[in-house]
């Protein structure tokens, strides 16, 4: 195995050998993933949690007892409940209240949303760019991937959350900080898209590459099909089984990244808090022994994010023929 | 390879177990959540800076912890009989600098001058003052442009610095925060309070020892010999450090945690008033909001919008909750603290979201209307939490306030330069007179005035009548006018006040520090229980 | 080989390039270089000689130029917020930064490698699934939390180890330790745990996947026909050969290190550059983040160069490879 210095890099924290054989896309569909997946009941109960905490999230609005984003229907004489099971809780706010009489089990559904559509969307805008240039890189090679490879370099020098800073420091520079919190959504999805964008190019332009000089693609080249029909349509799905696997690593990483930047006070504002946010108010109140207001929200994050890693860590095991 | 990390972990555990934390005692570890934009005296009129001032330099007079004036570098002050617009100060004897130099009138002179000049910001406390001038050695003399009863209460904060060490380290002129670079005094400072520095690295620690020379040493009732004082933003951060025994001293103590601490074996907590208001502004001067939906006209320039706000606003729900009950409620600027004060100044309307519904019907937004409200997130006690439980009773009145909280360093200069449609304020009184509250915050807009008016607010009628202020030596007549502009701006309504903010200070066993009402807690005045 | 170098070299050069480029661009364009010397009542007439006295109405490439030629020369401009040189504000915080990567790099290695030597040759074990399970919580749990949660039971339950602030600080010339005073440990430990735990994992999954992957070369399994002692194999063959990778990517992870340590001195209050990067953006002080941004990417470049080189000097084969790549 070569180490050059863009490969470490491109070594995900927990991606570390990135499948680059066609036969591994064949794989995805042909492996038995059905029959590793109900051998692990870790990687079923991770599933599991995944696949509630998302719908929780997807139906937030419907599952919620209140509406922590509806400003108006907050009483301030609500404020600083503990859980329905302490003394003075009610089952009006199952976990709690915060300062402001918001429900705390209310905001981390909510909140949860608002982390995981960032999340999502930055993957996608990520995973898109890197799909894109990847594909490009590998097919025409040359001085075109060269120059790719090359940005993929100046971009690794920079991890997302100092893309984010800056990102948010100069849409805060240009716009004036009023406007730049009701930009800071997209500035978050951008900032997410622009740093994990890198392994997906890698990973595609080296199936791309190994798939370009298939007897396929000759034979589609030969029967005149245009090159972005090849790329789309042929090289394409075959090169998707690491982009998922990426991908599921990544939207951890993403709700991290957002989770971060909300807690350093440059990420969603109080008013509109996602997970992060609502751990740094929280945190406010650590020691004042109104402890639900952190803990819950902390708790959340660390299973959804713990529960997404378990499966990633579990297809990629499953999808890594080295490793079996 | 294996044994040899977990041996070199265990050594690294086993040296962590053995030193036990250091309790020097003589050293008085203080936290707070903001540090001093800069050492020099003169440059910045903020809490902050004042704080770390006064330790290491002194004015001719201060307040104690009560608020009281005590004679600091001068040991009496009187208004010449012959002359009602000179002051005239004695000052103390024997006083030296840290630096060995003697205290004259020259010191004296030089300091009020360097405090008048463009570039301080100290320069609104002494508007007033014509000239300064030295009698003797030992004797200053302050004329005033009219006569000025009250001069000697705006003089608790200019520091008295060496004039010969300001001279020889580039520090003549007063550091201009808004644009050049630091001068000699910016991270050096050479006074004749109780401390002197040591080294001081902005936004890490400064510390001080103490001043072997101090002419007051006799009196101070404590033993540290030396102050590490660090700014923690973070209120977490801060109480863990209380807690895991690191500082001695939390000044900005986080209403939430006041009870716990109350509990927590050898901490100490004091609680009080401060001499300072906490309100809203609202721009009324300019011709549209700039973060509304509303176009071609400014809500705010309608009154009955203004007292809608105000009325919208539940202080008492406010201090019960948000505030944990640090504070007073109140529908005034300005505190009983100072000169002017009265009950029947300070109300409010009563909370009633029906009325301040209709009142905006009235005045033709019966839907409301958005608006930007720009906070700031670490200068006074829950200050974000404040603008968050304001956001949401606006909300119930139909105004969509969309909440922008930032650093101070952020917040007023855009509050000095108007920028803002909506923001929040907090307004200390060192002066403990009205007239200090109508200049900066109701007075049009001049390069002497009007600093902290962010409001677009100009009443040319109301204007001369607060210069009057300054001039006016029959105290019942200057009494009566503020009075009478005290009942001209609360019908105004272009601040919606919320409260005043109580402070807390939480101690490790061994001394209590009291409040106090300034926030600037003196160290010269701290008492040790000596254990 | 001087091929290679050159190669490598010349890619370095146009990566700082382009970085300076965005730097620049936020320097000069987001920025307004002349705020730190006029004030709201400056006139349009001295405004305008201020910005001829800066060079501002210069073609934009020679504008470039000097600010390369600047940050070359540590010339970053004047901080907005603490009207102090950007040099000199870095200086005194770039101390503190590099001591706490360098620790936080040193117990990744020292913790991580033989946790993945451990569950690469025993990935059964009941101890390996724990270690497994530790990796997983180390990249699932955010720094931030877990920042707070040590100094919620270090600190302030168990008072141990201080919370905040870097302690114990010796001066030595222009630079600053804390490596040499107890107290100085005392206050470097849970940060350097905090912001190496990520790296930790990253460096037990690495070599964990690199035993797994030599121990079924066929050299190990002649020598393990050869009859040698299961630890000469494991140690001298197998953990030999997982070790130059592992180094190249813990080199190359300082880089980030230092960009990840923003958080890690947030939460511990820990006097570094990233802190003060932070405070720069919330206060939008655009001459420290265009200088913090340069000398990250400097400091990122520097490292990955110096390990290529290294690591071709070891390797020959990445030479050929990297010719052809």
């Amino acid at each position: 195995m070569q180490i050059t210095p863009e490969d470490a890099k491109a070594t995900s924290p927990s991606f570390n050998s990135a499948p680059s054989e066609a036969s591994l896309a064949v794989r995805f569909f042909d492996s038995d993933l059905w029959y590793s997946f109900t051998r692990s009941w870790l990687t079923m109960l991770a599933a599991a949690i995944t696949l509630l905490l998302i719908l929780s999230a997807v139906f937030a609005p419907l599952i919620a007892p209140n509406d922590p984003l509806n400003l108006q229907t907050l009483n301030l004489m609500d404020g600083s409940k503990p859980p329905f099971w302490s003394q003075g809780g009610e089952w009006k706010f199952p976990l709690g209240t915060d300062q402001q009489g918001r429900c705390v089990y209310s905001s981390i559904l909510y909140g949860m949303r608002i982390s995981l559509i960032v999340g999502f969307f930055g993957v996608l805008l990520a995973a898109t760019i890197g799909i894109g240039l990847g594909l490009v890189a590998g097919y025409y090679g040359g001085r075109v991937d060269a120059f790719i490879m090359r940005a993929a370099d100046v971009q690794l020098t920079f991890p997302a959350i100092l893309i984010a800073l800056l990102i948010d420091g100069t849409t805060r520079a240009l716009v004036g900080t009023a406007k730049s919190e009701a930009l800071i959504f997209w500035v978050l999805v951008i900032s997410i898209g622009l740093s994990f964008w890198v392994q997906y190019a890698r990973t595609v332009r080296g199936s791309t590459m190994v798939e370009r000089n298939k007897d396929y693609v000759h034979a589609a080249r030969l029967i005149g099909l245009s090159k972005s029909t090849i790329l789309f349509r042929h090289v394409l799905p075959n090169v998707m089984g690491p982009v998922m696997v990426i991908a599921t690593i990544n939207l951890a990483l993403a709700v991290i990244t957002e989770a971060t930047l909300s807690f350093l006070g440059v990420g969603l504002p109080p008013t509109e808090p996602s997970l992060g946010t609502l751990i740094r108010i929280g945190n406010e109140f650590l020691f004042s022994g109104e402890w639900w207001v952190v803990i819950f929200p902390g708790v959340t994050l660390a299973v959804l994010v713990l529960a997404v890693n378990l499966l990633g860590d579990w297809l990629r095991d499953a999808l890594n023929p080295k490793l079996q | 390879m294996m044994k040899r990390t977990f041996a070199l972990t265990a050594a690294l555990l086993a040296s962590t177990l053995l030193t036990s934390v250091s309790a020097d005692a003589k050293s008085l570890r203080w936290a707070r959540s903001q540090d001093a934009t800069t050492l020099d005296p003169h440059s910045g009129n903020t809490g902050p800076n004042h704080v770390l001032m006064h330790n290491m330099y002194e004015p001719l007079v201060i307040r104690g912890f009560d608020g009281k004036l005590v004679g600091a570098l001068a040991t009496s002050w009187r208004v010449l009989p012959t002359d009602p617009t000179v002051w005239e100060f004695k000052l103390r004897p024997g006083v030296k600098f840290h630096n060995g130099a003697a205290l004259t009138a020259d010191d004296v002179v030089f300091s009020m001058e360097r405090a008048k000049k463009p570039a301080a910001d100290m320069k609104s406390l002494l508007v007033s003052v014509q000239s300064i001038t030295k009698v003797d050695d030992m004797t200053v003399q302050m004329k005033t442009n009219g006569p000025n009863a009250l001069l000697v209460n705006n003089l608790t904060n200019l520091a008295i610095m060496n004039k010969a060490w300001a001279e020889a380290n580039n520090a003549a002129d007063p550091q201009n925060l808004t644009q050049k670079v630091e001068n000699g005094a910016t991270l050096a400072a050479m006074g004749t309070g109780p401390y002197s520095l040591v080294s001081r690295q902005p936004d890490v620690s400064t510390v001080m020892k103490q001043f072997d020379g101090y002419w007051g040493k006799a009196d101070i009732k404590n033993d540290f010999t030396e102050i590490v004082y660090r700014p923690i933003k973070e209120n977490a951060t801060r109480i863990a450090a209380l807690l895991s025994g690191e500082v001695d001293f939390v000044q900005d103590l986080p209403p939430q945690d006041i009870q716990r601490l109350q509990t927590t074996d050898g901490i100490t907590v004091s609680a009080g008033a401060e001499n300072r208001s906490i309100f809203f502004g609202m721009n009324i001067g300019i011709p549209e909001l700039r973060g509304s939906d509303v176009k071609g006209k400014n809500p705010f320039a309608e009154l009955k919008v203004r007292q809608a706000v105000n009325m919208s606003i539940n202080r008492e729900a406010i201090q019960r909750v948000t505030m944990r009950g640090q504070s007073t409620p109140q529908g005034t600027i300005g505190t009983p603290f100072i000169n002017g004060y009265t009950k029947e100044i300070d109300t409010w309307p009563k909370y009633d979201v029906a009325a301040a519904k209709a009142l905006l019907a009235e005045a033709g937004y019966p839907n409301g209307f958005s608006v930007t409200l720009h906070c700031t997130n670490d200068r006074y006690v829950n200050d974000e939490g404040i603008c968050q439980s304001a956001v949401s009773m606006l909300g119930q009145i139909g105004i969509k306030a969309t909440l922008v909280a930032q650093s101070l360093r952020v917040h007023f200069p855009g509050i000095q330069k108007g920028e803002y449609d909506f923001y929040l304020l907090g307004w200390g009184i060192p002066t403990f007179d009205s007239h200090y509250v109508f200049n900066d915050l109701y007075r049009t807009k001049s390069p002497s005035a009007g600093t902290w008016n962010g409001t677009g607010y100009s009443n040319a009628a109301l204007d001369a009548k607060i210069d009057g202020l300054n001039s006016e030596v029959d105290i019942a007549k200057r009494n009566a006018t503020i009075a009478d502009i005290w009942k001209e701006i609360q019908a105004n309504n272009v601040y919606a006040p919320v409260h005043m903010q109580f402070i807390a200070y939480a101690t490790r066993k061994g001394f209590t520090i009291p409040v106090d009402v300034e926030n600037t807690p003196k160290m010269r005045f701290v008492v040790n229980s000596g254990s | 080989m001087l091929a290679f170098i050159i190669r490598r070299l010349g890619q370095a050069v146009l990566v700082l390039l382009t970085v300076s480029l965005i730097a620049f661009a936020l320097f000069r364009f987001v920025g307004d270089p002349t705020q730190q010397m006029v004030s709201q009542d400056t006139s349009v007439e001295e405004r305008m000689q201020i910005r001829k006295d800066l060079g501002l109405n210069d073609a934009i490439p020679i504008q470039f130029l000097r600010f390369v030629t600047n940050a070359a020369r540590f010339e970053f401009g004047i901080s907005y917020q603490n009207k102090q040189p950007v040099a000199k504000l870095i200086a005194e915080r770039f101390p503190a930064t590099m001591e706490l990567a360098l620790a936080s790099a040193v117990f990744a290695l020292l913790v991580g490698m033989p946790m993945g030597v451990y569950t690469g040759l025993y990935p059964t074990s009941i101890l390996s699934r724990l270690f497994q399970m530790i990796s997983l919580i180390g990249i699932s749990l955010p720094t931030f939390l877990i920042g707070i949660l040590l100094i919620f039971t270090f600190s302030v339950a168990l008072g141990w180890l201080p919370s905040f602030g870097r302690q114990g600080v010796v001066k030595l010339g222009s630079w600053t330790t804390s490596f040499l005073t107890i107290e100085g440990w005392r206050s470097l430990v849970m940060p350097a745990i905090t912001l190496g735990l990520f790296q930790m994992t990253l460096i037990m999954r690495l070599v964990r996947s690199e035993m797994l992957e030599v121990l079924r070369t066929d050299y190990i399994r002649f020598a393990r026909a050869r009859g040698l002692k299961p630890s000469a194999i494991h140690f001298r063959h197998a953990l030999k050969n997982t070790l130059i990778p592992v180094i190249t990517i813990t080199g190359l992870q300082l880089g980030s290190i230092i960009a990840f340590a923003i958080i890690t001195e947030t939460v511990f209050q820990w006097p570094g550059m990233g802190l003060m990067f932070l405070q720069a953006v919330q206060t939008v002080d655009i001459p420290i983040m265009s200088a913090y941004l340069l000398l990250v990417a400097t400091l990122y470049v520097l490292i990955n160069l110096a390990v290529d080189l290294l690591y071709s000097a070891v390797d020959p084969r990445i030479r050929i490879s990297g010719k052809v790549a």
